[in-house]
């Protein structure tokens, strides 16, 4: 059906509104059944052995004596997952990544798994697997890996991407190149240079809740899985391919969602349960320790980047340029081309180059976290925007509104932008209280821009409407923040009808056409649209119902305000149907009363956010403390302002942990030290000041609402923004993240000495 | 694996003692749990203790306090008089975990676990306090710094478990105070720290000191050179300079997750300074 | 293994059951008593995502065994709520929207009513200290620490 998205603007009911959401009351008096909350009658326990070696070839595995113990019911290897992928290169990786073939690659990689009646005796059964190992030389660093000294993770890599075709295998798979102009040229125009380089080291989303699972394999051939993803149906087609399953006799259903940013876009743990169900024809539950989270799910890159911009002395930006080396975990990857697309979005620059290259490491695959690879990127770029400022003598406020893309701005990645909020961020910043307020000894303010993509993809939906006029949502993109009551909003404001009238649901695979994952800020933005597309089209139906019941034509019938009208002077008796009405005599008119949707939703408006905030060093031990934050992103529509505040305050607490505390730290061994809480230091409630937040509307001309994807964003600023502020509170500049107590100190004796 | 309640400390020392396997005494649990859900330990008997007469109580004796082995160490900072009489020992043992661990955590469950990062015990040390140490047949009192003597290791014989921590009565113009560096606010794992106990005289000028590092070394150190450096002053900034010199220099870290040897040997000497400023102002000094 | 035979209270109601000596009081809960809405986030007592009241005090599930139960008193998540109708704390948790994905709500929930039946009236540094045991990765506690501060004014005019 013809579909309009096109943005109209209109005075909106309930989009804009603050509803608790519909399902609030479960997750408040924990009822709100999560991966780990299910359970099968006849369940097994899995679990997975996984290597202690950063880099080993597995000679053999002995699984006969787990086999042999009491109560296990299956063990399974790489074996039991034959490489059904048919040269599909991604989804061998992610086949090698869940098993292990023939090496294991990173501490925690898997290499064995077990099914047994209770956990004990599957703990049990995994000590007893022998693993044959020839440890081999492993290499962790980005920079390191890079070198032609370095351990080769694969042999049959050639860097993809080069001028000319390599002869030797490397941890490079890839360069990438972005940008338009001629950067020699622009380096020439400026009065100013300010080159440096930086480093990141690897995060993890961080999720609170573990991967968790139950398997339930018929020896039918058909299957259920319960899962906590934000994907189901990419979790069904890849399980399914692994599997050799068909896609639609595997039907997942995904719990509610305990944390996922990202991290539960990936199948790890899933085809092993089912594997392991299939084997001992029982279901299986399986769910990740911490540690297991750490070692062996999720993590982001870590990244080197060199940064070169150059400005006239009255701020205009003449070149810019950035090379950026992204770690992929021992799997290739698109995590710098991500970086060097992002770099440098925010500017309207006539001369700009970023190379990306992509380096295989001996560290879990990297995974998507909230707009990957764009934090690292805008750190490198936005402290060195600050740093160029101060050279000019410029305002760093005024310098990037000087230098801001706008409408029709050229993005360094290619495309030309529409209207975009980079701008409008960046004025309002510079008119909030808090870039005026004063500071105290010790304390330094920084601030910093964002950028992200957005992405829409397939998405469907079905609305049905009951016979007492009730209405039913499902939709097929899992809610990680609230999307059930920004999308019962948008159905209540399109039908007319009020917000509680309606009720949303996530729909399990078998219950609803394909859905891309909740991922690229998509959830809001694409079911929202599909919502308004099936609202409308099952208006289309209630008008033609009410006419029928009218015995009137159908064109003299519109829909106001959840009613259908009758228009024209000759119908000017009849009263308006409600939509209860309407509904209440359906079975007469031609059953039940449902609009459907499926579509690709294209046009995610790109999304710019600009950061604020004030740090307190502690000179004598490096100890920060977070003072005050502010937060300026476009949403260009608000359909939740709550739930937009929330992902603008979350992903402002997740990026001041990465900017001051968390990383991964592996030791000469090559194994990880910190995989839990108590070393792994995700920001605690005593660590963070409230975080302000101000909403931007600045419509998507693509959306009929106007919305963007507001859930990325918000990481971007914050790794930037910080080391800007730590640097002016220390009086040094900060080039590695995260800026632990014992860096910050060494920085500013290092100052002090030379 | 069996988990027995006995009633009297005679009995938890005589299960221990007579034990064949692994054997783990469960106070707190807080670091116990975490070694068996880790697979690091797999005891074959715990011996809860919590039932024990006693255990569970802070008194106040003649002497000073005695602070049973089960007490949590939320309990210790609930006790008025011993708040009041050792206020760095009771924000040592508030440091502790979150509050749900300082629902269940003890000081002699910190002391036992032997890490040299403990919270409680460079405070413990500082403070001059003893271990009661039963054995099936033997009662003894020890210096808490005796009790760990290496990452995870302690001088108990098999079979002996502290009953309680003394604590001696507060002498008039003295004080103690405990700072640790963490890089969060709350939850981690002390990077450095230092405990401080200052006794003035009537002027004002320290009498006796002791000072005590955790961190810094495979156990706590008392540093008797900052004892040294600060008896007869009266903190002045010279002094102070001293002492954190000093308490660097007695430091022997390593580089590991948490730090670096660079990092803790600095703020060592930065947190000496700091607590022991804290402690004279507590102890009346100006 | 020997079974070991706990009876104790939890929510108002006389329970027993028989666990493993090594098992956590959060596995019983969740495993044998089917009361999931303590949820395992570390299992280590870093996340505060496991936490339950045992006798007037907060402590973490996960590092509680099951047999230390016996005889004692036990206050979960799904003992917060008088029937239907909610505790202001989870009222408000709700009008604050003071949970994305809700996982630690059920810990926070906990933590907070622990926190206000011990001081009624705290500042935000107060609540912000109270609630350091908790994990939560989605909303920044911004939302969270507000909530509180609501549910506390509530709970004084009551």
């Amino acid at each position: 059906m013809n579909f309009d998205p096109r943005y109209s603007g209109r005075n909106f009911t309930s989009v804009g509104t603050r509803p608790i959401r519909p399902d609030g009351v479960d997750k408040v008096t924990g009822r709100a059944r999560y991966g780990a909350d299910f359970n099968m009658a006849g369940q097994l326990v899995g679990r997975v052995l996984r290597s202690p070696h950063a880099h080993a070839t597995i000679r053999k595995i002995d699984t006969s004596k787990a086999e042999k113990l009491a109560g296990v019911k299956a063990v399974i290897t790489a074996a039991d997952l034959p490489d059904l992928t048919d040269g599909d290169a991604a989804m061998y990786d992610i086949l090698d990544n869940c098993m292990a073939r023939k090496k294991a690659l990173y501490d925690g990689h898997a290499v064995a798994a077990v099914a047994a009646v209770d956990a004990r005796t599957a703990k049990q059964a995994l000590k007893l697997i022998e693993v044959d190992y020839e440890v081999l030389p492993h290499v962790t660093d980005v920079d390191e890996a890079m070198k032609h000294s370095a351990p080769l993770i694969n042999d049959a890599i050639f860097t993809e991407g080069l001028e000319e075709k390599p002869v030797k295998p490397s941890n490079v798979t890839k360069r990438t190149q972005y940008g338009h102009g001629d950067i020699h040229e622009g380096f020439g125009q400026a009065d100013f240079v300010v080159e440096r380089s930086f480093k990141t080291e690897q995060t993890h989303q961080g999720y609170i809740e573990p991967h968790a699972c139950v398997a339930n394999v018929s020896s039918d051939g058909t299957a259920d899985l319960w899962v906590c993803t934000q994907g189901h149906f990419v979790y069904r087609q890849h399980c399914a391919q692994l599997l050799g399953m068909e896609a639609s006799k595997l039907r997942v259903t995904s719990s509610e969602i305990g944390g996922g940013f990202g991290g539960k876009t990936h199948v790890w743990a899933e085809p092993v349960a089912l594997a392991l169900s299939r084997k001992a024809g029982r279901p299986v539950k399986l769910v990740m320790t911490r540690d297991e989270v750490f070692r062996a799910s999720g993590p982001t890159s870590a990244t080197s980047i060199d940064v070169r911009i150059g400005a006239r002395k009255d701020g205009t930006i003449t070149a810019a340029e950035a090379t950026l080396r992204y770690s992929c975990g021992p799997y290739a990857g698109m995590w710098a081309e991500i970086g060097a697309m992002t770099a440098f979005a925010c500017y309207k620059l006539e001369n700009v180059k970023t190379v990306g290259y992509e380096v295989l490491v001996n560290r879990p695959k990297t995974a998507a976290y909230r707009a990957p690879s764009a934090p690292m990127a805008a750190f490198a770029v936005e402290s060195a925007v600050d740093e160029l400022a101060k050279e000019i003598g410029m305002d760093p406020v005024e310098f990037r509104i000087r230098n801001a893309a706008q409408e029709g701005t050229r993005s360094s990645y290619g495309p030309v932008y529409g209207p975009i909020g980079i701008g409008p961020t960046l004025e309002a910043a510079k008119n909030h209280p808090h870039m005026k307020a004063p500071l105290g000894k010790n304390q330094g303010r920084g601030m910093a821009c964002g950028f992200w993509f957005n992405f829409g993809g397939q998405t469907c939906t079905d609305l049905n409407i009951g016979m007492d006029g009730s209405v039913s949502l499902a939709v097929g993109t899992v809610d990680v923040g609230g999307s059930r009551a920004s999308l019962s909003l948008v159905a209540a404001e399109e039908l007319g009808i009020p917000y509680e009238q309606i009720k949303t649901v996530v729909a399990d695979t078998s219950s609803l056409g394909y859905n891309d994952m909740t991922d690229g800020s998509r959830g809001t933005f694409s079911s929202s649209m599909a919502t308004i597309s099936a609202a409308r089209n099952a208006i289309k139906i209630l008008r033609e119902r009410a006419a029928q019941m009218w015995d009137i034509p159908v064109d003299d019938v519109v829909w106001e305000e959840g009613h259908a009208i009758a228009k024209g002077a000759t119908h000017g008796n009849l009263s308006p149907l409600s939509l209860k009405e309407i509904a209440a005599a359906s079975g007469k008119t031609g059953g039940p009363i449902a609009g459907h949707s499926e579509l690709v939703a294209d046009g995610a408006g790109v999304s710019f956010a600009t950061h604020i905030c004030d740090i307190e060093v502690d000179p004598e031990t490096g100890s920060t403390r977070v003072l005050r934050y502010t937060v300026v992103q476009d949403a260009g529509k608000a359909v939740h302002p709550t739930y937009v505040e929330g992902q603008y305050q979350g992903g402002a607490a997740q990026g001041i942990g990465w900017a001051l505390n968390e990383e991964y730290i592996y030791g000469k061994d090559g194994r990880l030290q910190n995989p839990g809480f108590l070393d792994y230091r995700i920001p605690v409630c005593s660590d963070l000041p409230m975080i302000d937040t101000q909403i931007l509307e600045i419509p998507n001309p693509n959306h009929p609402y106007g919305v963007r994807g507001v859930g990325e964003t918000s990481i971007v600023p914050p790794l930037a923004a910080i080391a800007n502020a730590v640097s002016n509170a220390a009086g040094v500049r900060m080039t590695h993240i995260p800026m632990s107590p014992p860096r910050i100190l060494a920085a500013i004796e290092a100052e002090r000495g030379g | 694996m069996r988990y027995i309640r006995p009633l009297s400390i005679e009995d938890a020392a005589g299960l221990l003692a007579d034990s064949a396997g692994t054997a783990a005494i469960l106070a707190g649990g807080s670091d116990l749990l975490v070694r068996m859900k880790g697979g690091f330990i797999e005891p074959d008997l715990i011996v809860d203790i919590k039932a024990i007469d006693g255990l569970g109580e802070i008194r106040e004796t003649a002497e000073g306090f005695s602070i049973g082995a089960a007490v949590p160490c939320a309990v210790l900072g609930e006790n008025t008089a011993l708040q009041k009489a050792w206020p760095g020992v009771v924000e040592a043992a508030k440091l502790i975990g979150s509050k749900q661990v300082q629902g269940r955590c003890t000081i002699v469950g910190n002391l036992c676990n032997a890490s040299p990062a403990a919270d409680s015990v460079p405070a413990l040390v500082a403070a001059g306090a003893k271990a009661v140490v039963v054995g099936p047949r033997t009662r003894r009192t020890i210096a808490v710094e005796a009790v760990p003597t290496g990452p995870g290791k302690t001088s108990l014989a098999k079979g002996e478990i502290i009953e309680a921590i003394l604590l001696d009565k507060r002498l008039p113009r003295s004080g103690d105070a405990y700072l640790r560096f963490i890089p969060r606010t709350e939850m981690d794992i002390a990077v450095v720290s230092a405990g401080v106990n200052l006794t003035l005289d009537e002027q004002g000028r320290v009498k006796s000191a002791r000072l005590a590092l955790g961190a810094v070394a495979p156990t706590v150190v008392l540093v008797e050179e900052a004892a040294e450096v600060l008896i007869g002053s009266k903190l002045d900034e010279a002094t102070l300079e001293r002492l954190a010199k000093v308490c660097s220099g007695a430091c022997r870290p390593i580089d590991d997750k948490r730090g670096t040897i660079e990092f803790r040997r600095k703020v060592a000497g930065v947190l000496a300074r700091r607590a022991a400023t804290t402690a004279y102002a507590r102890a009346g000094g100006k | 293994m020997a079974g070991v035979a706990v009876s104790t209270t939890i929510n108002g109601d006389n329970v027993e059951f028989l666990c493993q000596p090594d098992e956590t009081l959060l596995d019983v809960l969740r495993d044998r008593l089917g009361l999931t809405g303590a949820k395992e986030g570390c299992g280590t007592g870093d996340c505060g995502a496991c936490s339950i009241i045992l006798d007037d005090r907060l402590v973490c599930s996960c590092l509680v065994l099951g047999a230390e139960a016996e005889g004692r008193h036990l206050e979960t998540i799904e003992g917060m709520a008088h029937g239907d109708r909610l505790h202001p704390l989870q009222q408000k948790f709700l009008e604050h929207a003071a949970l994305q994905c809700g996982v630690c709500t059920p810990g926070f929930l906990m933590a907070a009513k622990d926190l206000l039946a011990k001081n009624p009236d705290p500042t935000e540094e107060e609540i912000r200290f109270g609630l350091a045991g908790n994990l939560c990765r989605c909303t920044g506690y911004d939302k969270i620490v507000r909530a509180v501060q609501d549910a506390a004014s509530v709970m004084k005019q009551a």
